[in-house]
């Protein structure tokens, strides 16, 4: 097993509604949709966010895509025209998502990496 | 097969309209369909009406047209636009003016009237709809006195309407950023209003396009350094077939990249559950949706299916929430996060002494942790520069102007190398969002649709 993060599998997009942030994370192939779809729990995203995701994480399941929507309600301190974050439209939780590490088998890793 | 090509002109109120000219040139289309409006934008919109009676549409709408009309004329393109924003007949009267002033005629204008809802609050709340939030279920008393704009989210069938009448022009308020690129497949295909899958497939469509080019390269998350000319990149265009399934491409030789790892980050896009992305034309449902590459830049979109539309429509209303002030200064190498900490003390002991009581007051490190808050990774030791972002939250202008005075002395008086001073900006407003449901016909019942020809 090895360590990896997001940043190195996945694909993100963020985006804002109100003071909800929902945030799509793609797998390159099942095999790792498999993966996400244990390791990336509702839960490890809430705690992941933690301190700038004040409500509830809820987890959507897109097989015909191989993503997760993870909609985090009170993400934006009040939302894009009233916070006072300078990401106030979060667009950069996708980014952030990307930070998260989860555990893989290391020949599911023998698919290309990015950028490689 | 009939088919109805479709362009993205516009994603947001700002964008260039470069794209849109190209696509109108070389993309054989019919329709070029743009979404100006964000939910910040209509909180723009009012303040330019408040100053000027004649303003609070979008301001890029005559140089579009000027770009654009040629196209129209020649072509026969039609514009579909929700850039009216808080005044579509202002930006249908100015579309007029444009159009006379380039000398072309036998062009008609629709607009779309009956969104704004400001005025009938107080009818609304006669008749019992409570207008709670609804998410949090707060009640409409606690911003009532503090409204600033308060709209109806419409769909396609008043553009519909307007291109019965025979528009070539047809701008609207508050309509979903969809309903521009629906309302020409209902139009040329004659779908009825209950044909749920096709409908769903349409505004699936738009949401792929509303964007302009975040479905074409553009903010893509993946290998974004492959992604050739960010310096003129293509905006989506739709090739749609009378069964609602539809093929994604842009114009060959401008930027970006279609492909279905590009296509589907959009799909996501400001989407809740999947299964129910909500539209006052369809319910949306697209966990059974199908990508496919099909060639260079051409992707295939098969499978939305729909529900039927519910009985309510979203309002959105803006409330005037206070005020916020922000000073950025820099710092350099060596301590510069030592620096700008030492800074950040030394205001908020200023703020105590003076008794300033902001409702806030917050504090980033830009190039440390400013878009990353709590998860930016602990390497502070040897930034070779960072700046201090300090932006408080205040009940009026006055009190939020106080706050960036105190920052110019700390340069002489502060710790050294402070640097990159921007200035002090004046404070900018600050809007809450107020969302509620209101039965639809409340909204139908007053909308107008009203043909100019110049």
């Amino acid at each position: 097993m090895a360590i990896v993060k997001l940043k190195d599998i996945a694909q993100t997009r963020s985006g804002d509604k109100g003071n909800t942030v929902n945030v799509g994370v793609f797998a390159p192939n099942q095999a790792i949709y498999q993966v996400f779809l244990t390791e990336l729990t509702a839960e490890r995203v809430k705690e992941h966010f933690t301190g700038l995701v004040e409500g509830e994480v809820i987890r959507y399941e897109l097989p015909n895509i191989l993503a997760l929507n993870f909609v985090c309600t009170e993400a934006l301190d009040g939302g894009g025209s009233t916070t006072l974050r300078l990401d106030n439209l979060g667009k950069c939780f996708g980014a952030n998502m990307l930070r998260l590490e989860i555990e893989v088998d290391d020949q599911l890793l023998k698919v290309k990496k990015r950028g490689e | 097969m009939k088919k109805v090509r479709i362009g993205a002109a516009q994603g947001f109120y700002g964008d260039t309209i470069e794209a849109a000219v190209a696509t109108a040139e070389k993309g054989d289309v019919q329709y070029l369909c743009f979404d100006a409006l964000a939910e910040l934008t209509m909180a723009i919109l009012v303040k330019d009406k408040r100053k000027n009676e004649n303003a609070g549409f979008t301001k890029d709408i005559p140089q579009q047209m000027k770009a654009l009309l040629p196209y129209v004329k020649e072509k026969g393109i039609k514009l579909l636009t929700n850039g009216g924003g808080i005044n579509p007949i202002g930006a249908q009267q100015e579309i007029l003016r444009v159009a006379r002033e380039l000398g072309v005629r036998g062009l008609k204008v629709a607009v779309v009237t009956g969104d704004n809802v400001l005025n009938r609050i107080p009818e609304f709340l006669e008749k019992g709809y409570t207008l709670n939030h609804l998410e949090t279920g707060k009640p409409i008393e606690d911003v009532k006195e503090r409204l600033e704009f308060a709209n109806a989210y419409i769909g396609a069938e008043p553009i519909v309407k307007a291109l019965e009448g025979g528009a070539d022009i047809v701008v609207t308020g508050r309509t979903t950023d969809t309903a521009q690129f629906l309302a020409p497949l209902i139009y040329e295909f004659g779908w009825s209003l209950d044909e749920w899958d096709k409908l769903a497939s349409g505004v699936f469509m738009g949401h792929l396009l509303e964007c302009s080019a975040q479905s074409t390269g553009g903010n893509f998350s993946g290998n974004w350094w492959e992604i050739e000319g960010f310096d003129r990149m293509g905006y989506p265009i739709a090739e749609v077939s009378d069964n609602g399934n539809f093929i994604i491409s842009k114009v060959e030789d401008r930027g970006g990249l279609v492909t279905v790892d590009t296509v589907k980050e959009q799909m996501l896009y400001e989407i809740h559950d999947p299964s129910a992305y909500l539209t006052p034309d369809v319910i949306v449902d697209l966990t059974n949706v199908k990508l496919e590459n099909t060639g260079v830049n051409k992707v295939s979109v098969t499978g939305v299916k729909g529900k039927p539309r519910t009985d309510t429509l979203k309002v959105v209303m803006g409330y005037e929430n206070g005020y916020a002030s922000q000073v950025i200064v820099g710092f350099s190498w060596p301590d510069a996060m030592l620096k700008a900490k030492k800074v950040d003390e030394t205001i908020r002991i200023q703020l105590e002494r003076y008794g300033l009581n902001y409702q806030e007051v917050r504090t980033d490190f830009m190039g440390y942790n400013s878009l990353s808050g709590p998860l930016a990774y602990d390497s502070q030791s040897e930034l070779n520069e960072v700046f201090l972002r300090m932006v408080v939250r205040a009940d009026t202008k006055q009190e939020a102007a106080r706050f960036s005075r105190l920052f110019p002395p700390i340069a002489l008086n502060g710790p050294p190398s402070m640097s990159g001073f921007a200035g002090n900006a004046s404070p900018r407003a600050l809007i809450g969002m107020w969302s509620t449901l209101l039965p639809r016909e409340e909204v139908e019942n007053q909308m107008k649709v009203e043909v100019v020809e110049v």
